[in-house]
């Protein structure tokens, strides 16, 4: 029988290739590290619900790539790391693209953690055997929370610069030794070159370092315990006779977790990849901001997204709790958080039977995210412009008297307007002024005003009583167009706006 | 030590291999020599790599925590002519920190608001909020500061008007020395100061 000579070819091929595997696996293991990390059985069921762990893997490892290839052209100066970036952004060769990729891609792998982690607690997974991966993967969480930090302090603008500011604030609220932690942080007694070298070694070597090291651990334990099945109600967790269930229903049921398994994680991370690369092209990348100025006053620093929970909170708490709860929350939540399967390791997985957890979930989500939707608009902060740039519609200006015109430019000059808004313009720390006539009478108004209260200044130092007058002759026109007082004023005040008819229209 | 000598101890302690434990010295079927250097050397080894794993600490932690230790290194530093003050105003002055490094671009300076209360009599703010270091803005025609962050105000003594710090803005010690404004700064002002 004749054998063609490319066959003959293919033939010599595999047989040297099959013995280069073989020495490979000789020398490395390599084909026992396969079988049992790539081919592992996992459940059948295991489907959609546990693609967010190997999105958030994937997004690290673009942050890794893209973090080496930033540090290489970033300089961790103080005096030059700002234009070190917009170097970055204006000349180097897809530098801005890199930037974009490094930003956006923190921010998908922080949200990514944060489901993964809602994931396993809905679904229970933390319990026997698998306690230590999720207090691997809280420690991950908290890492991965300190590079976003760390990262956001890196761009070192006015934003970089004052949050260090809130910082360093929550660590001098530590008694006695907050001088010296404050000190330890700051890397001096003031925010300085030294501070943004410590967070650059903070960012580049510590904490990826870190997560690398709790990642490898994390990953073990997954592969070491299996990944967990769906939470079926009445499939409980019985620590006496887990693993021998699991293990006899994986190898009859499972399969291979290639490709069988890693085929719905590689669609979900191959479309949030070009979802990446869609919106970093589109919205570039973050910053820098204004210039990292201590002198600079007029700054109105607002950290990113993923802390503006914490933002919002810091405006929202009573003063009273607030040294105590920021000094003493963090460290117990995460403590609290990491501890919780020790406390419940057994027993239902499925949420249905776990209404405590689901309903704790809920309120987490809920909070978070309406503290999140807080900390955008941040209403408890004056608009520190709206003096000078809120405009003045006619309707709060025509028919009124001299003396109700002056009192508008008090209104506007003596900032009234950062935190009160008139016809929707203004700041929203304090009560929308539109309609205040309706609420308060003449003699309500010129207390209010020269007393305060209720989160507001006095002005009694600062107006004199003719400007006080004026002032509360115009806010009593503020009545909605034409509502009536719902409270009776003072007569000499009624007498005032009876003159004047037009006003009421 | 020879190749040869450390053959010769690992076939010694062969026999009795799980029994040895290493740092105990002298065990029971060992020969008394052996034991003794099998114990000497691990005392050695662990003294060593103690004294040298401090002494190797001590540049690195020592480094890492210094900032700690000249944590609060006030200093008066001149700010401007006494004189130069209009009565009743608030401005806002920029200075050198007293601690600073080449590299420290902007950071090096920062500033404060000075108050003069009458002539020769002042007050010297810092410009950061009392509840988190924010900016806070002066604001001549209300008299007000205000913080952009969570809303905090002070009067124009600096004493607290409304929102979230618990206490008035913080305030630097003053002097005048021939004529010229001194303050005593130093550090990124904070709660930690007291009053």
């Amino acid at each position: 029988m004749h054998i063609p000579d490319s066959k003959v070819a293919i033939h010599d091929a595999k047989r040297v290739g099959l013995k280069a595997v073989q020495w490979l696996d000789d020398r490395t293991g390599l084909l026992w590290i396969l079988r049992h990390s790539m081919f592992h059985r996992v459940p059948r069921n295991a489907k959609w619900w546990y693609v967010f762990g190997s999105a958030t893997l994937m997004f690290f490892t673009i942050q890794i790539a893209s973090g080496i290839v930033l540090a290489t052209l970033y300089a961790p100066s103080a005096a030059q790391a700002y234009d070190s970036l917009v170097y970055i952004d204006t000349t180097v060769p897809f530098g801005w693209f890199l930037r974009a990729i490094h930003g956006w891609s923190s921010n998908a792998m922080c949200f990514m953690m944060l489901i993964h982690l809602a994931q396993v607690f809905l679904h229970g997974s933390y319990k026997y055997p698998r306690e230590l991966t999720w207090v691997a993967g809280v420690l991950l969480c908290v890492t991965t929370l300190g590079l976003a930090f760390t990262g956001q302090i890196m761009r070192w603008d006015a934003d970089a610069y004052w949050g260090l500011g809130i910082g360093a604030s929550i660590a001098d609220r530590a008694p006695v030794i907050g001088n010296q932690v404050r000190a330890l942080v700051l890397g001096g007694p003031d925010i300085s070159g030294a501070t943004l070298t410590r967070f650059f070694a903070l960012h580049v070597f510590v904490l990826p370092g870190s997560a690398i090291a709790l990642l490898g651990f994390h990953l073990y334990s997954v592969l070491r315990h299996g990944i967990s099945e769906m939470p079926k109600v009445g499939a409980v967790v019985e620590p006496a006779t887990y693993r021998e269930g699991y293990e006899a229903r994986t190898k009859k049921t499972g399969v291979p977790f290639y490709p069988d398994a890693a085929r719905r994680d590689m669609v979900v991370c191959g479309a949030l990849l070009i979802a990446l690369v869609g919106v970093a092209a589109w919205c570039g990348p973050f910053g820098p901001g204004e210039l990292p100025d201590p002198t600079n006053i007029n700054a109105s620093p607002r950290p990113d997204g993923l802390f503006l929970w914490i933002f919002a909170a810091l405006a929202l708490l009573p003063p009273s709790v607030e040294t105590p709860l920021l000094l003493i929350g963090p460290p117990l939540g995460i403590a609290f958080l990491a501890a919780f399967p020790f406390f419940c390791n057994r027993g239902e997985r499925a949420p249905t039977r776990r209404p405590l957890s689901v309903i704790a979930l809920i309120i987490i989500v809920v909070g978070a995210g309406v503290l999140t939707v807080l900390g955008m608009k941040s209403p408890w902060s004056p608009d520190m412009n709206a003096w000078t740039s809120a405009p003045s519609p006619v309707e709060f200006t025509e028919h009124r008297t001299p003396l109700e015109l002056q009192g508008a430019l008090e209104f506007q000059f003596a900032q009234c307007r950062n935190c009160h808004a008139i016809g929707g313009a203004g700041g929203e720390r304090g009560p929308d002024l539109t309609e205040v006539a309706t609420r308060l009478s003449w003699d309500q108004l010129v207390r209010q005003v020269q007393q305060g209260g209720g989160n507001m200044p006095a002005y009694g130092k600062t107006l004199s009583s003719a400007e006080t007058q004026a002032l509360v002759a115009y806010l009593t026109t503020l009545d909605g167009g034409d509502l009536r007082a719902a409270i009776p004023g003072a007569l000499e005040q009624q007498s005032s706006r009876d003159a004047m008819p037009a006003a009421t229209k | 030590m020879s190749e040869h000598e450390s053959d010769r101890a690992s076939n010694e302690s062969a026999p009795d291999a799980p029994a040895s434990c290493g740092g105990c010295g002298g065990g029971k079927t060992e020969g008394k020599t052996g034991g003794n250097r099998r114990g000497f050397l691990f005392a050695a080894g662990t003294t060593l790599m103690t004294i040298g794993g401090v002494l190797v600490a001590a540049p690195i932690i020592g480094a890492a925590i210094a900032p700690a230790r000249n944590a609060d290194p006030d200093t008066w530093i001149p700010l401007a002519p006494a004189s130069g003050f209009t009565v009743g105003a608030t401005v806002l002055l920029k200075f050198k920190k007293v601690v600073s490094a080449p590299d420290d671009g902007m950071t090096s300076a920062t500033a404060c608001y000075v108050r003069c209360v009458e002539a020769g009599k002042f007050q010297v703010f810092a410009v950061n909020c009392a509840h988190l270091g924010c900016p806070v803005e002066w604001f001549e025609q209300s008299r007000l500061f205000m913080c952009p962050c969570h809303g905090g105000a002070y009067y124009e003594d600096g004493s607290r008007a409304s929102g979230p710090p618990p206490r008035g803005l913080f305030e630097y010690q003053w002097r005048i020395t021939n004529g010229t404004l001194e303050i005593l700064a130093g550090r990124l002002p904070g709660l930690q100061e007291g009053t």
